[in-house]
Order: structure tokens, then sequence, then C-alpha cells
């Protein structure tokens, strides 16, 4: 038994030393090969996330094809190289690994979700390759270093303009929230929202994950009369919950994040989730020329209507490359830079980064109505 | 809190306590009858919730052809599990039976996840209207009081065909000694099958009425109620009937009041009284003191 550990141990040693090699040899050779610029992407492409990754990749893909159609970044093609994460930061880890040490990105757009960007971005920062999230709303993720980018806004940013427009717009004097004690997304949104909203909170309720019956806690907001339900989740909980707090008879206005975009809200929620109001990023029915144009173009590549994350994942893409660019290298400190004086317009509207380099942009406001989303306004920071 | 909300609160953990009482019944019959703690009940209960699904929306069913087409898939699905996984072991430990039954509730959690994935599904809007009944000033749904009608029901039916039918007694003798009651000529595999097959039904059965109630059904369903639903069978008294319904009311009610009272203790709450029952009468509310057989 001893024998077979210290055999182990060694194998391990020897293969930790190898890899240290390999490293060292990697970090000569980067910024791909001749005439093409690799440019990685990490995403669930497969696993419970997986049409956030899948839409995202496809955004990014577009962009490829258009910058290679258009001549490329400073003469060279790009490549994207993408490895599914499976939504695990675990996964995200081996993944981006890959991307640094065989081939030799000069900068990694991704991951998607929140919780693989925040496993991946101190490993960026360890191998000083620059990290672009187009969807990670953490406020964590860019504090990893300075090598982490952010073009999507933050979950205190949406809380924060939800606390303003139920204050400002919906006249809101009472709020009650129910919230996730379980979920990083959740818990951001109420604290903004707490600290940011001018009115009384009149309740305050949690849940934990997986939980489908919220009667004890809406039974006690119900006694509270509030005239806003603050519910900071995704889609398919909200559904649930708001469908319980109808059956009851709650008539507080519902609103909430990025988190109720979805077909699904409808399907489950049925009646009970029109005239809610959420933030997002974006929203299809934006006149502005970027977006008709993305539409477009992006109807032409794959024959389906772009979703928020193709679009926020289209814009980081395309900072990064405008960024580089610039730069006129693609060494990872020239990019960098770049990115940090960066301020253009993209999709979902301009864009320049802050001293913590995540993204100051604006968001809007969507309000449903049967069964659809409607563009209702946009709210600058 | 007034008067008018503890009532509210009350009828809203009775309505949550008949869902974990409709799970437990299937349980603790398995468990009364063959003495296996069957942790794929809950994942026969996600499978009766999708085949119900397929049912209302690919051929247009209206509920009850729905809840029977469920109850039939889950039966023959518990049946096949009894078979292919649990029979093998029939002369192994318990604690063999009790891992393989795990093994099962991930495959099946993890097969229907690769097949379906892992996003929430929804039965049709009018498949069984959810109207609010008001009660004075307190509330609740027909739903609610459906899955509390059903599980009324089922606890008795479930009596009836233990104590007064052929196969009850094929049930109790194999559950008294399985050896003996084969030389006493009764077929134990088939008793053994149609406990499944009952058990497995009630699952089909709850997992179409809950799907319908919450609005969702995915793989992963059965975990939490499965749980509930386990700890009300042991805290009603493991392999009674009424205690597994008596269980999953008291533990409904208990937790809806603490989660009104501090939801972040709403799951743990369930769990202590669970543990102090077991310290101050370990065989549950309705269980009566056996001494062990030498």
């Amino acid at each position: 038994m001893k024998k077979q550990i210290t055999a182990c141990v060694l194998g391990l040693a020897m293969v930790a030393s190898l890899a240290g090699c390999k490293d060292n040899v990697g970090s000569a050779a980067r910024g791909g090969s001749g005439d093409t610029i690799k440019i990685g992407f990490i995403g669930p492409l497969t696993g419970d996330a997986s049409s956030y990754g899948q839409s995202s990749q496809k955004g990014l893909l577009l962009l490829e094809d258009q910058i290679n159609n258009a001549g490329g970044i400073n003469g060279k093609k790009i490549e994207i190289v993408s490895v599914d994460d499976e939504g695990k930061p675990a996964t995200t880890s081996t993944g981006g690994m890959k991307l640094i040490n065989s081939d030799k990105v000069v900068a990694i757009v991704g991951p998607v979700t929140s919780t693989c960007a925040n496993s991946f971005a101190p490993i960026a920062q360890k191998y000083n390759i620059p990290m672009i999230t187009g969807t990670g709303t953490d406020v964590n993720i860019t504090k990893a270093g300075d090598c982490i980018f952010r073009t999507c806004f933050t979950d205190p940013f949406q809380g924060k303009v939800m606390a303003k427009f139920a204050t400002e717009d919906l006249k809101a004097k009472t709020a009650a929230v129910l919230y996730n004690n379980g979920d990083d997304y959740s818990k951001g949104l109420f604290t903004a929202f707490k600290d940011s909203f001018t009115g009384t909170i009149v309740d305050t309720e949690t849940y934990s994950k997986g939980d489908k019956d919220f009667n004890a806690q809406l039974t006690k907001i119900s006694a509270k009369k509030p005239d806003v339900l603050f519910l900071p989740e995704y889609y398919s909980d909200v559904a649930v919950i708001a469908r319980q707090a109808r059956n009851m008879g709650i008539t507080a206005t519902i609103i909430g994040g990025d988190g109720f975009d979805s077909p699904e809200l409808f399907s489950v929620g049925g009646d009970a989730v029109n005239g809610v109001y959420f933030s997002n990023h974006y929203t299809s029915d934006d006149t502005s020329e970027a977006v008709v144009q993305f539409i477009k173009d992006y109807k032409a590549k794959y024959n389906a209507e772009p979703d928020a994350f193709a679009a926020l994942t289209y814009d980081a893409g395309k900072v990064l490359c405008e960024s580089i660019k610039n730069a006129g290298s693609t060494d990872a400190n020239a990019i960098k830079n770049a990115l940090k004086s960066y301020n253009g317009s993209v999709v979902c509207g301009k864009i320049s980064f802050d001293s913590d380099r995540n993204a100051v942009k604006s968001a809007v406001i969507i309000k449903t109505v049967d069964g659809k989303k409607q563009f209702y306004k946009k709210i600058s920071a | 809190m007034s008067l008018v909300e503890i009532l509210q609160q009350l009828i809203n953990g009775l309505s949550l306590g008949s869902v974990y009482a409709l799970i437990a019944l299937g349980y603790t019959m398995v468990y009364g009858i063959i003495g296996l703690i069957n942790f794929a009940h809950c994942d026969i209960y996600m499978v009766g919730a999708y085949i119900g699904l397929f049912a209302s929306i690919n051929l247009h069913l209206p509920f009850i052809p729905t809840l029977l087409i469920a109850m039939v898939g889950s039966a023959i699905a518990g049946v096949l599990v009894e078979r292919i996984a649990y029979k093998p072991l029939r002369k192994a430990s318990n604690i063999a039976l009790l891992i393989t039954a795990m093994g099962v509730s991930l495959l099946l959690e993890n097969t229907f996840n690769a097949i379906f994935g892992a996003a929430q599904r929804s039965y049709p809007h009018d498949i069984l209207a959810q109207k609010t009944i008001a009660i004075g000033p307190v509330h609740t749904d027909s739903l609610h009081l459906i899955i509390l009608l059903t599980s009324v029901v089922l606890m008795l039916l479930l009596q009836i065909i233990i104590y007064k039918t052929k196969i009850g007694k094929a049930m109790r003798a194999t559950s008294a000694d399985k050896d003996a009651a084969a030389l006493m000529g009764i077929n134990v595999d088939a008793t053994i099958s149609a406990t499944f097959a009952i058990g497995s039904a009630l699952a089909g059965a709850a997992g179409v009425l809950v799907g319908i109630l919450y609005n969702s059904v995915e793989p992963y369903m059965g975990i939490q109620p499965g749980i509930k639903a386990f700890t009300a069978a042991v805290f009603g008294g493991i392999g009674l009937i009424p205690g597994a319904f008596l269980g999953g009311l008291v533990l409904g009610v208990i937790e809806t009041f603490v989660t009104a009272w501090y939801s972040p203790l709403s799951h743990a709450i369930g769990f202590i009284v669970l543990i102090v029952i077991l310290i101050i009468k370990p065989s549950g509310l309705l269980g009566k003191k056996v001494s062990e057989k030498v």
C-alpha cells in the first residue's frame, strides 16, 4: 500500500513538473501561428445552462465571420476556439487551461455564467491573459485583477436600477422582497435594492433553491399590502411565485432583473406574469440602428431571433477585437491597456470601463403585456 | 400574527402536507411489505410526471386519462426497476439494497436529464383549472383540495387492499416472513411486483398532481419532495399507511409555520422534529413498540 502511494506521489510530481515546463515554453509562442489571432471562448455548451452557452457562442461566431470577411484585425484573421465548461467551475478551469496552454489564445471571451467566471478569473489573471465576460454579472468577477473585464452590468447595478424605477416610475412607497438566500445573483440584487429603495421595505422573506411552495411567505407579504413585490430570481421560479401570489390575491406590481428574460416565463407563469417590469441588457424591440443590424445579421446566419446572451457575448467579442486593433499588437499588456481606454458603441449601446473594469452602460426596462415583452424605457447609471 | 393569518397558514400547511402525504404513501407501503427504503420512489414520481406531461401535450388528453396513463406507466417503470435492480439482490444485505436504490435514483434523474434536458416544462394551463376557494376570510385552491382528497381516498383504498383482499393477505404474509410465505404457496415474486406496481402508481399520480400544482416538471423534481415524504413516513411510523398520511400533514403544517416565522429555517425544521420524535418515540407517531425477533 505504502509503495503504491509513493508511486502515485512520484507520478504526480513528474506530471506537475512536465506541465510546468510546458507553461514556460508556451508563453514564448503566444499569439497564434502566422496569420491568425486565436481568441478563446468558454461557455456551457451542454448541461443545465446550455441555452445560454450556445446563444453566446453563436453571437461570437457571427462576429468572427464579420471580422474575417472585412479583412480581419490589422491584416490577420481571427479564430475562435471554443471550450465547453458544462456550467461547472471545475470543467471551466481545465478547459481554460487548455485554451491558454495548448491553443495559445491571446485573450478569452467568457465564461458565460457568473459562477464559472468567478472560478476562472484568478486563473486568467495568473497567466496574464485578458478575459472579458459579456454575461457574468456577479460583482466579484472583476476583483480578480487587472486582466478581467466585463461588458454587462453588475447585479448591484440592476438592484439599484429597479429601486430607482419603483420609486420614480411606479411611485411605490412600500415594497416586499422574496429572495433565494442560497443564490449569489438573488442575494446581490436584493442587497442593492434594499440599499437604494427610498420607500419602506415592509417585508423580506427568503426561500431555498428547489422550493416550489411559497404560500407561507406570500401569506405574510399579502397581509402587508406592498405596492411592489421585488423578485430577484430566474424565470422558472418567478413564474411559480407569481402564480401563487396572484392566486392569493396579491395585487402588487411584480418587478425583477434580467433573470426574468425567457419565453419560459410566460409558458409557466401564464396570466400571472403579465404586467411585470424587469431590467435587461438589451431588447430586440430597440429600434436603434446597431440593434436592427445585429438582428438582421444574426437571422441571416442562424435563422433565429438572437437573445440577450447572443448580443452580450457578441458585444464582449467586439470590444475585445476593437481593442486588439487599437493596441496594434496581441501582447497581453497592450490589449489590457487598450481595453481600459476603450470607448465605443456596440449592440447594447455605448460602453466604456470604470476603474474596476466593469462596463459603464445603460439598462432597459421591459414590461410584459399579453405574454410578450415590450420595451418600456432606458435607464442610465 | 392575526387569527386570520394563523388560520390561513394552517390551511397553507395542510395543503403542502397533502403533497408530502401523497408521496409518502407509496414509500411507506413498499417499506411495510418488503422492508426496503426505496429511494427511487421519488424518481418514479418524476417519471410519472413526465409520462403525464407527454400524454397531455402530445396526445391532447384531458386530466383523468392523463392521470391514468401516468399511473400505469409508472407502475410499469416501478416493476421494471424492481425486477432489474432489486430482485437479483433479494438475498443480499439491506445496506446493499439501500445503496442500489440510491443508484437507481441517480440513474433515473440523470437519464431523464440527458434525454429531456434540465429545462422546466409545464402542463397545459387548461388541463385542470385552479380555482381559488374562499372559506370566510381564508382561502385555498381547488387543486390542493383535490390532492388532499386523493390522498385520503388512496389511503383508504390501500388499507382495503392490504386488509381485505387476497393479494393484500399475500403482502402481509410476505412482510411477516418471506420464506415461510413461499412455503405456504404464496408467489413471493409476484406479490413483491404487485407491491411495487401499486406503490409506483401512487407515485405517478402524485407526480401528475404536483406537476400541475407547481406547474413545473424537471428531472430533479423528486429530490426535495422525496426527502420530505420519506421524513413524513418515518415521522408517522414507517410501514404504516395512516402514519404516512398523518406524518405528511403534520410535517407540512410545522414547516409552514416555521417558514412564516423565520424562513431560512424552513428546511431544517422537519429534520429537527424528526430527530426529536425518533428520540422520544422511535417507532414514529402511530408506530407500536415492537420487540426485535431473535
